[in-house]
């Protein structure tokens, strides 16, 4: 099909061939471009807060000790003659956390794929609003440029960690204002992108494609705009109060009687410090499914092409998706437990922590089960996805202890709590993301990866991934404190598993030297990369039915689609084992 | 309201102005009975029934709202339903505190 | 390349992307304007001296406001009219006025403002004073929002009304709806913060 790539159909001439290379390549507002640049700044911004995380544990390894080689680049203010300051490591950590989550991750399950993948998915021509996308872009990149000048702030970036409790926070040095600057851009950037997914999902869908034919990718992508869409705003809410407290001297935050360095706050007080908390977990919850949402969309995608199969349980996939994403608005306070609440409360919370845990639990047996009785390819992509599937599992597994009170009161300060949500994201998401990436660039580039780097690539982050952050499970079980810059080993009872800082170290920083062979891979693929034919995985979705790379407008022929999403190896096909979405079976 | 003939629109305007009228009265209202004292929580109440009962007649009349599509009948409840539990936040933040003595 | 259901709506949702998407956003105003309520409700429970409002903020402005508010929201809703029934003098005399009307409810709020400023009554005096600058100010802001999409539509972007009548007559009314649940959000804080 579409022998024609010339782009003939309802193409308006003044329009498509004479923009300039800043308006096709930089100012664009066709949805790839958007995409690509979202993708790109994305991947830049996690390597950053990777780098970040990768100097903490230097500290944590060898606490006190100069940084060897790249030590002395540092500002004296930061790391004097190579060694750590405690406060440029709270820095660290408050921006590594800032960084992954909302300039690294967000950004590229949802910004990239989202933006390239769900119009192509749909059969959309492009975004609804065009320019609203652009805007949401540009804002994003503005959001994170303030972010990162946050470092060059007067007493370093915000370092009252990524959660920013008042009143440390209300208190803090300045870099703390210029981070609730930066987080009211990237809010509203997300704002701007989740409207124009919702509309484009429920408006632009090609003729025949109904909500129950949609891939589970674009539900995934569906339910994370609404997600962003109603939890964000109570964290702008909350960013504004906070603003108000630090610019304005108001005490939104701050109760009476606070007394700072020996001085008592002059300051009105009658504050509650717990209101920023509950406002900030009422978007932070759901915003763990922001993260995790278009990671499983990604892995499902890859999993039907790969095992030549339609997923197990499409339509309770979608329904526990549904269920997942409305139960988040009332789980939040499962991260307060510490916080001085009562048994009934706290029962309350950990009653829907338990039953959010089942609509996850469906989804990734349906995807565990979809690879019952498929020939599957191999391929990078589905190794990925391979090994999404555990990392997700160990660390889901992992969080359940943490929602109940008696488990997650002696575990919530220590290393346990940050072994399990990295086993959720890092592992588990940015695994799905990297599988993306493999999946779809033949589509968005014309030619695919090298396998034997891929495969280097895979294993070494899977390797790698797990030395990092299973020992902090360990750790975390022993009663390590997460808080603790020299890692523990001015305590006594953190002896016994001291070693492991060692091992997690060195683990990440093998990890990121395993990156380099993925950035290699990258950037050497886009020119000398085996070439990719329009479909090269033979798969169903309408994504693949354009030429490679899809022109603007992105579809030679207006498709119409006949049937669902994933049919895969019909004992009814007469030839191949595929049938894509908007052909007809031939009786 | 889209594809409502100019009849239909001059119409629907007519009744916005009636709206505009009744809008005008319940501030006046508003105002009114805030100074009588019928206790502090009386006061609430009857302030915040007829505030809704200003903003149903802005929704309903100007924006709309009366003669809308499902869908967007769909996305409000949606938000009405997240807006209740963030306006049930201070009740989980007061009750059942564990207190220290 | 034309982006479908921009003008004509969407058989099977009956609505056009931008009606949709103004809801959408609308919502999550909502969502925004009720975190600051709900911050507002846990912060006067919490506080032992709340003051009530009439006592420390000038109601008489805040009922002209409210006034020249919902008049603004009538002279949209004619303008509107006015692009339906093809009336370019008319749709310009409506819009203008509801520009007016917005300027003329920044001048006020500013006037209360300066009022308070001068009264020695900031933002810092206490946690009531806090959030009524907190929430006028950011309600003040959607005024102003509104105010640059009006006068849009009024000077550079009315060059539509002619090329594109039924776009047009589109845009002022999702602008419209904007402006509606601006006044709307208003008719919550008047009585909370002025009259409780």
């Amino acid at each position: 099909m579409n022998d024609v790539h010339a782009p003939t159909h309802d193409h308006d001439p003044d329009h498509d061939h004479e923009l300039g290379f800043w308006r096709k390549y930089v100012f664009s507002v066709d949805h790839k471009v958007i995409g690509i640049q979202y993708g790109i700044t994305a991947l830049v911004f996690l390597f950053t807060g990777f780098c970040l995380a990768m100097l903490m544990r230097w500290q944590l390894a060898y606490p006190g000790e100069p940084l060897p080689i790249i030590g002395g680049l540092f500002s004296e203010a930061t790391m004097p003659n190579g060694v750590m300051l405690p406060e440029f490591y709270n820095s660290l950590g408050a921006m590594h956390g800032t960084i992954m989550v909302f300039l690294g991750i967000v950004p590229l399950a949802v910004g990239a794929f989202g933006n390239y993948v769900l119009p192509l998915q749909i059969g959309a021509p492009d975004m609804a609003f065009p320019k609203l996308n652009m805007a949401s872009y540009w804002c994003f990149l503005a959001g994170g440029i303030v972010m990162l000048c946050s470092f060059l702030a007067p007493g370093g970036a915000a370092n009252s960690g990524w959660t920013a409790y008042p009143p440390l926070a209300d208190i803090a040095t300045t870099g703390q204002t210029v981070w609730l600057i930066a987080m009211v851009f990237l809010i509203t950037s997300s704002l701007l992108g989740s409207i124009n997914f919702i509309v484009t999902t429920i408006q632009l869908r090609a003729e025949g494609l109904t909500f129950f034919r949609m891939p589970f990718f674009v539900w995934a992508q569906l339910v994370t705009a609404f997600l962003l869409l109603l939890a964000f705003p109570p964290l702008e809410a909350a960013a504004v109060l906070q603003l108000m407290d630090r610019l304005a001297d108001t005490s939104f935050f701050l109760p009476s009687g606070l007394v700072v360095d020996g001085q008592p706050l002059e300051v009105a007080g009658g504050g509650s410090p717990l209101l920023w908390q509950h406002l900030f977990w009422f978007l932070a919850h759901p915003e763990v499914y922001v993260l995790i949402l278009p990671a499983m969309g990604i892995v499902a995608e890859v999993i039907a092409n790969n095992t030549r199969k339609p997923l197990f349980g499409y339509r309770g996939m979608v329904y526990a998706t549904l269920f997942l994403g409305f139960m988040s608005f009332m789980v939040w306070a499962h991260h307060m437990f510490l916080t001085g609440m009562g048994t009934s409360i706290s029962a309350f919370f950990q009653a829907t922590t338990m039953i959010i845990s089942i609509p996850s639990v469906i989804i990734l047996s349906n995807l565990f089960i979809s690879l019952w009785g498929g020939s599957i390819r191999f391929s990078i992509p589905m190794l990925f996805a391979l090994g999404f599937l555990p990392m997700f599992g160990i660390g889901g597994l992992t969080g359940l202890p943490l929602g109940l009170t008696a488990t997650d009161i002696p575990l919530h300060d220590t290393y346990y709590v940050i072994g399990h949500f990295h086993y959720v994201v890092a592992p588990g998401t940015i695994m799905a993301l990297f599988a993306g990436i493999y999946f779809w660039y033949p589509k968005i580039t014309g030619r695919h990866m090298n396998k034997t780097l891929g495969h280097i690539h895979f294993w070494g982050t899977l390797v790698c991934m797990n030395g990092i952050f299973f020992p902090m499970l360990i750790q975390g079980l022993n009663g390590v404190s997460r808080r603790l810059y020299d890692g523990g080993a001015s305590y006594e009872f953190a002896e016994p598993v001291l070693y492991l800082n060692k091992i997690m170290s060195h683990s990440s920083w093998t990890l990121g030297l395993f990156q380099f062979f993925f950035i290699v891979n990258f950037f050497m693929s886009l020119r000398t990369g085996e070439r990719a034919e329009e479909n090269p995985w033979q798969a169903t979705t309408l994504d693949w039915q354009t030429p490679t790379p899809p022109p603007h407008g992105n579809f030679t022929q207006t498709p119409v689609v006949h049937h669902g999403p994933y049919e895969y190896s019909h004992p009814d096909l007469k030839q191949g084992d595929y049938l894509p979405q908007n052909l007809e079976l031939e009786a | 309201m889209e594809h409502g003939s100019v009849e239909d629109v001059k119409q629907h305007l007519r009744k916005c102005i009636m709206v505009f009228v009744g809008l005008l009265v319940l501030t006046v209202v508003t105002v009114a009975v805030s100074y009588v004292d019928i206790g502090t929580s009386g006061n609430i109440v009857l302030a915040l029934i007829i505030a809704s009962a200003k903003a149903s007649l802005v929704g309903a009349y100007f924006m709309h709202l009366i003669s809308e599509k499902k869908l967007i009948y769909s996305l409000l409840v949606l938000a009405a339903l997240f807006f209740i539990f963030l306006i049930g936040l201070p009740l989980f933040h007061d009750a059942d505190p564990i207190e220290v003595s | 390349m034309q982006i479908p259901y921009t003008v004509e709506t969407r058989p099977d949702t009956g609505l056009h992307n931008s009606k949709l998407g103004i809801w959408l956003f609308l919502a999550s105003e909502v969502m925004l304007f009720g975190a600051l309520f709900s911050s507002y409700i846990l912060l006067r429970i919490n506080s032992p001296d709340w003051p009530a409002g009439h006592e420390v903020l000038n109601v008489p402005i805040a009922a002209f406001n409210t006034v020249v508010l919902i008049s603004s929201s009538i002279t949209v809703l004619l303008a509107w009219g006015a692009v339906k029934f093809n009336e370019f003098k008319k749709f310009r005399l409506y819009l203008g006025l509801t520009i007016l009307l917005a300027f003329v409810f920044m001048i006020a709020k500013a006037y209360e403002y300066n009022a308070k400023f001068s009264h020695g009554l900031y933002p810092s005096t206490d946690n009531f004073l806090g959030i009524y600058f907190t929430l006028t100010g950011l309600h003040g802001l959607h005024v102003v929002g509104g105010l640059v999409v009006m006068i849009y539509f009024w000077g550079p972007g009315s060059g539509m009304f002619h090329s594109e009548p039924k776009h047009f007559a589109d845009r002022i009314e999702v602008a419209g709806i904007y402006w509606h649940f601006v006044d709307l959000v208003w008719i919550f804080l008047f009585p909370v913060l002025y009259l409780l």
